[in-house]
């Protein structure tokens, strides 16, 4: 019951819906940088949300199974191969014992998930097995896979998980789904888009050169962007006076103001408190999207009011808890 | 209790609350805001207010956050969404109302206290020298001054484990290092402006190096992860380099 990494590809990491309730230690939540992608490959595969799976990025691992397997990718588009067949994102896909799944590059976009029919097992560290990287918490000591890393799944039971039944019974044939979901609703790496942004707690502290550079001025994703936190090259903003702050709480999509004028915007790795301005914060509807861009790509923002942000919030978790539903229904 | 009001300016989304403000942090947090500095009366409010929500055990709440004057409550906005078409962040807030009609009062008097066993100076603390030259003081007065004091752990943040300590004596304040330092050895004391604090882990960090200590401070593996909790009293006692290799042993 386990799978082998070959190669690890650049950052491939194990990842559940993120670790919660321990904030006040310190502790981030981490998970997924895309927060829908995972829980649509999870869904083609018959499980529930928070199964762990692995976070792809840009090169991506190449995969033994050891045991037939029913898998899906979803996120970025990666050129995923068994042998010299192609395996398609956003559908189930069958992997035979012995087969080697390689997952190749990513055409476009960052990130890409692969869910295993039954889930990954691995032990929880408080509580979940989201790999915080940079605090070198969860599964593995908290690092990225390595090649000759061993990855168990959940064991079959006597009654084969609902994702295996499904994959036998519905459609599945020697190799691939006959349906597949339409990845436009919930992926989106398209550079020239704006993000939305709601205005930060800090955003009149601002000098008005900056509070118009923020939502008109074209940044750059630096180099150095990692799970943490993006860097924005690019206009470089400034405070009107100087701000006494003292460290407070962060969330994921905060965008802070470090002395030195460049933007951060904190992802998923974020520490739970700190204290520079905050001068915006991504809305939720578009962290997905965010997460899919590139060291390099150009980034514009545009204002949204937090009560229109919250709101389709509201509508985009309920058109997505839909399309779970949907797909359970298919499944069954 | 009126240390909150004046300090703060008002911006049109926010309400006034007795006691504190609420500021959404995005679609799925809230920050109650009690006031903008390091004050221990604000900061005991914030402990207060943290441990109310454990209690009456508010539902739909993925986190709690405290912070040195603030707290922000990490929501499901799917569990707080409005069945009369208000928001889930104007709900969630009309629920705290409810819950703080009397608002929190902070109690500094107790707290469990925390002796930490430090080695001052030498390899351990780098930059004792330092601090000592700024404060105008021996290293000897600044190991006095510094282990004579009652701290309160004001919050953690900035890594798993990290301690932000409240009651450094203001001889002692230090600004931090131009030059940051990429890895601080665990268990490192040390002083960042105002600011005090523990080193949980190898981390990067600008802050003057005072000693070490051999505890171990975050251990996930833990029943109890970390060994300080905001609230908690802190004590620091000078321990020589011979026991601290002692206690660094008997942790491994």
């Amino acid at each position: 019951m386990s799978v082998a990494v070959l190669k690890p590809g650049l950052l491939t990491t194990l990842q559940d819906r993120g670790r919660s309730g321990y904030a006040a230690l310190g502790v981030g939540h981490a998970g997924p940088m895309d927060d829908v992608s995972p829980r649509l490959a999870n869904a083609l595969v018959g499980n529930t949300g928070d199964a762990a799976v692995l976070e792809i990025t840009l090169l991506g691992p190449r995969l033994r199974f050891d045991v037939d397997a029913v898998i899906a990718l979803t996120g970025a588009d990666f050129d995923a191969r068994v042998g010299d067949e192609t395996v398609a994102s956003w559908r189930a896909t069958r992997v035979h014992a012995g087969e080697e799944l390689d997952c190749g590059r990513a055409r476009r976009g960052v990130r890409a998930y692969l869910a295993i029919a039954g889930g990954f097992r691995a032990a929880t560290v408080l509580d979940s097995v989201a790999t915080d990287v940079n605090a070198r918490l969860g599964p593995f000591d908290g690092r990225a896979l390595c090649a000759a890393d061993v990855l168990t799944m959940v064991a079959k039971r006597r009654n084969a998980s609902p994702g295996q039944a499904a994959a036998r019974s519905h459609g599945l044939n020697e190799r691939r789904q006959t349906w597949s979901l339409d990845p436009r609703p919930w992926f989106d790496a398209d550079p020239a888009k704006p993000i939305r942004l709601i205005r930060g707690r800090h955003f009149d502290a601002l000098d008005r050169t900056s509070q118009a550079a923020l939502f008109g001025a074209q940044f750059r994703i630096a180099a150095d962007s990692n799970r943490v936190g993006y860097r924005l090259d690019g206009a470089g903003l400034a405070l009107a006076a100087p701000l006494e702050i003292v460290s407070e709480p962060l969330a994921f999509g905060t965008v802070q103001l470090p002395p030195g004028g460049q933007p951060i915007v904190l992802m998923s790795e974020h520490p739970v408190t700190g204290g520079y301005p905050r001068i915006g914060q991504v809305a939720a509807i578009d962290l997905p999207r965010l997460a899919q861009r590139r060291p390099g790509d150009p980034l514009r923002f545009i204002e949204i009011g937090l009560d229109e942000a919250q709101t389709r919030y509201l509508h985009r978790e309920h058109e997505l808890a839909r399309l779970l539903d949907a797909i359970a229904v298919r499944l069954a | 209790m009126s240390v909150h009001a004046s300090s703060i300016s008002s911006t049109p989304d926010f309400e006034i609350e007795p006691g504190f403000r609420i500021e959404p942090l995005g679609e799925t947090m809230l920050l109650l805001r009690f006031g903008e500095r390091i004050d221990p009366e604000i900061n005991a409010r914030v402990h207060a207010t943290a441990d109310t929500l454990r209690r009456v055990e508010l539902p739909g709440l993925v986190d709690v956050i405290p912070a040195y004057a603030s707290l922000a409550l990490h929501y499901d906005a799917a569990f707080w969404a409005g069945r009369d078409g208000s928001l889930p962040w104007q709900h969630l807030a009309g629920a705290l109302r409810a819950v703080f009609a009397t608002p929190p009062r902070g109690d500094t008097g107790d707290g469990r206290m925390i002796e930490i066993p430090v080695c001052y100076g030498g390899r351990h603390g780098v930059d004792l020298d330092a601090v000592a030259a700024h404060a105008g003081l021996d290293v000897d007065a600044v190991i006095a001054c510094h282990t004579a004091a009652d701290y309160r752990v004001a919050m953690l943040g900035f890594a798993p484990g990290f301690a932000y300590l409240l009651g450094l004596d203001p001889t002692l304040h230090t600004p931090r290092r131009a030059d940051p330092r990429l890895r601080v050895p665990p268990g490192s004391i040390a002083i960042g402006g105002a600011q005090t604090g523990v080193y949980p882990s190898e981390l990067p960090g600008g802050w003057q190096l005072l000693g070490r200590t051999p505890l171990r401070l975050f251990d996930a593996g833990r029943e109890s992860p970390c060994l300080l909790a905001p609230g908690d009293r802190v004590r620091f006692r000078a321990i020589g380099a011979n026991e601290f290799e002692a206690m660094a042993e008997a942790a491994r």
